[in-house]
């Protein structure tokens, strides 16, 4: 079955500026060997990183039009910086992997199962 | 015997197997919901023919073979009336169910084990695990865990319901943790038991009888759990802290029904046996390697209970213990219980000393409305004397009282200060 694993992290802007290239550097490479990680295991099935927020835009039917504004779905303090789908027998594993993401130490991994789960 | 009488017996022996049942069940038909309806049938069948055929030999026995039948049926039933891509899952099902029914011995198999972790694990909700293990092991209907818990049924019908399709849709495994996770998921299991016992334990008007099932069950299901993991040292200290709380139920509240502390008990209410159940668990906790929290928690109370009286309640060794258990798991909870210790121990000076360590770090602003602080330091003052101080801090601590028994003492107290 398959799981996405959504990458919620503080914006980079919070990272103090003489610090921020290199953290954001050590940052990316760390998931880069996280990802190599599940591309050996054989469960990585996809995955993307995802531009800042201010890069967003949303979409959403109001009264007869649909309506296009500047900005993500929903201003949150952890924004959604990416995710990754892997094929698992089981949340455990599925936990097990997203334990060992780099994000975990700054921000929030959701583990998400696809919809309609056969037993 | 009457008939309500053996009812009750029969009622009674059904719940204790239900929970070894169910879990020997999961593991062959995989589905929750299916197996505890089979088993409910079952149970209502075995109060209806146990009267007249007599108790089986072995009613673990018994209720499987008469649930598994039920949980075959019902397949056969999907499977024939269901559409398309159910009834061939169904149907699925309905084989392999029909081929281990076939290669089914004697011997119902002890799945609990895996039954209790899949309930405990942290992708649930906490209230959640809380209830599926009472549902689930320890055999409550839902009515009578909502009765417990002062929730309505329907409110708690809802939590379980979303807990097992989580179990489904998120394909929780349905097994023991591997080593690796071992300590942590083994951790989960015990803050849910030891949750249970504290719930029913907690002094409240309502639900008197609810609430004691759950102190029984968080001891039985304990003690069921020591029984299959045996060198898990924490699992004993559980047990015996359970149990040297439980036997002292009759003493702790006073004529007055106000709450009496644990040194001014009247000790002839305590219950010796499950003392000396409590004290043979420690035993076997501190013949285990290692040394957590509940072994320290229980040698605590011990060290309470075997004092020959209240007056000779050895409140050194029993600071140095809360000292220990500070180191372990640090908390405000902790260091309030620490400083009423040390306060007994080396004066109340000492003892409020402890307790301002508390008043400059992180949890400062939680403290104003942590109502044992409150009380902790009332009482810290007025052994010091420090009188107008003391009265200010039992009001504070009366404002944050929600129990009775606990507000009657305070107020006692309070009342006891000269000014």
């Amino acid at each position: 079955m398959q799981y996405a694993l959504l990458f919620y992290n503080p914006p980079h802007t919070l990272i103090p500026a003489p610090e921020r290239e290199a953290t954001i550097a050590k940052m990316l490479a760390e998931m880069g060997a996280w990802r190599d990680e599940l591309q050996r295991a054989g469960v990585f099935r996809t995955g993307l990183r995802l531009a800042p927020v201010d890069a967003a835009t949303s979409l959403r039917q109001e009264g007869g039009d649909v309506l296009v504004t500047d900005g993500p779905f929903a201003e949150t303090k952890e924004i959604l910086g990416g995710l990754v789908v892997v094929e698992c027998a089981d949340l455990d594993e599925a936990l097990g992997w997203a334990r060992r993401c780099p994000i975990v130490r700054v921000g929030t991994v959701e583990v998400r199962p696809e919809f309609g789960a056969p037993r | 015997m009457s008939p309500e009488a053996s009812r009750e017996a029969l009622d009674a022996i059904v719940r204790g197997e239900a929970g070894l049942v169910l879990a020997s069940l999961i593991a062959t038909f995989g589905d929750f919901d299916l197996v505890e309806d089979a088993l409910q049938d079952a149970a209502a069948s075995a109060l209806e023919r146990w009267p007249q055929d007599g108790v089986p030999q072995r009613p673990a026995a018994w209720l499987t073979v008469a649930a598994r039948r039920r949980a075959i049926d019902r397949l056969r039933h999907r499977a024939m009336h269901a559409e398309k891509a159910e009834a061939l899952r169904a149907s699925e099902e309905l084989r392999r169910a029909e081929i281990a029914a076939r290669e089914a011995d004697e011997t119902v198999p002890d799945e609990r084990l895996r039954l209790l972790f899949t309930c405990c694990h942290p992708a649930l909700p906490p209230e959640a695990r809380v209830a599926l293990t009472l549902r689930a092991l320890g055999g409550l209907s839902t009515e009578a865990v909502a009765r417990a818990f002062l929730l309505p049924v329907a409110t708690l019908a809802k939590r379980l319901d979303r807990a097992k399709r989580k179990i489904r849709d998120a394909r929780i495994p349905y097994r023991v943790p591997p080593e690796s996770e071992w300590a942590a998921r083994l951790d989960s299991v015990l803050a849910v038991l030891y949750l249970i016992f504290n719930e029913g334990y907690s002094a409240t008007d309502a639900e008197p009888a609810a609430r004691r099932s759950l102190c029984e069950e968080a001891i039985r299901l304990t003690r069921v759990l020591a029984a299959l993991v045996p060198r898990e040292g924490e699992v004993h200290a559980l047990l015996a802290l359970m149990l040297l709380h439980d036997a002292r139920r009759d003493a702790r509240l006073g004529a007055d029904g106000a709450f009496v502390p644990l040194d001014e008990q009247d000790r002839s209410r305590w219950r010796h046996d499950e003392l000396s159940a409590g004290l043979g668990a420690l035993r076997a906790a501190v013949s285990c390697p290692g040394r957590g929290p509940y072994q320290v928690q229980a040698a605590v109370a011990a060290a309470h209970v075997v004092a020959p009286s209240g007056a000779d309640t050895p409140w050194r060794s029993i600071a140095a213990l809360y000292a220990e258990l500070e180191a372990l798991a640090p908390s405000p909870v902790v260091r309030v219980n620490r400083a009423v210790a040390e306060g007994r121990a080396r004066g109340p000076e000492a003892g409020l000393a402890l307790l301002s360590a508390l008043e400059g770090g992180d949890t400062a602003s939680l403290l104003a409305g942590y109502q044992p602080y409150h009380a902790a330091r009332a009482d810290l003052l007025r052994r010091a004397g420090r009188n107008e101080e003391a009265v200010a801090a039992y009001r504070l601590a009366l404002d944050l009282c929600r129990g009775e028994p606990e507000r009657r003492f305070l107020a006692g107290r309070l009342a006891g200060i000269a000014l």
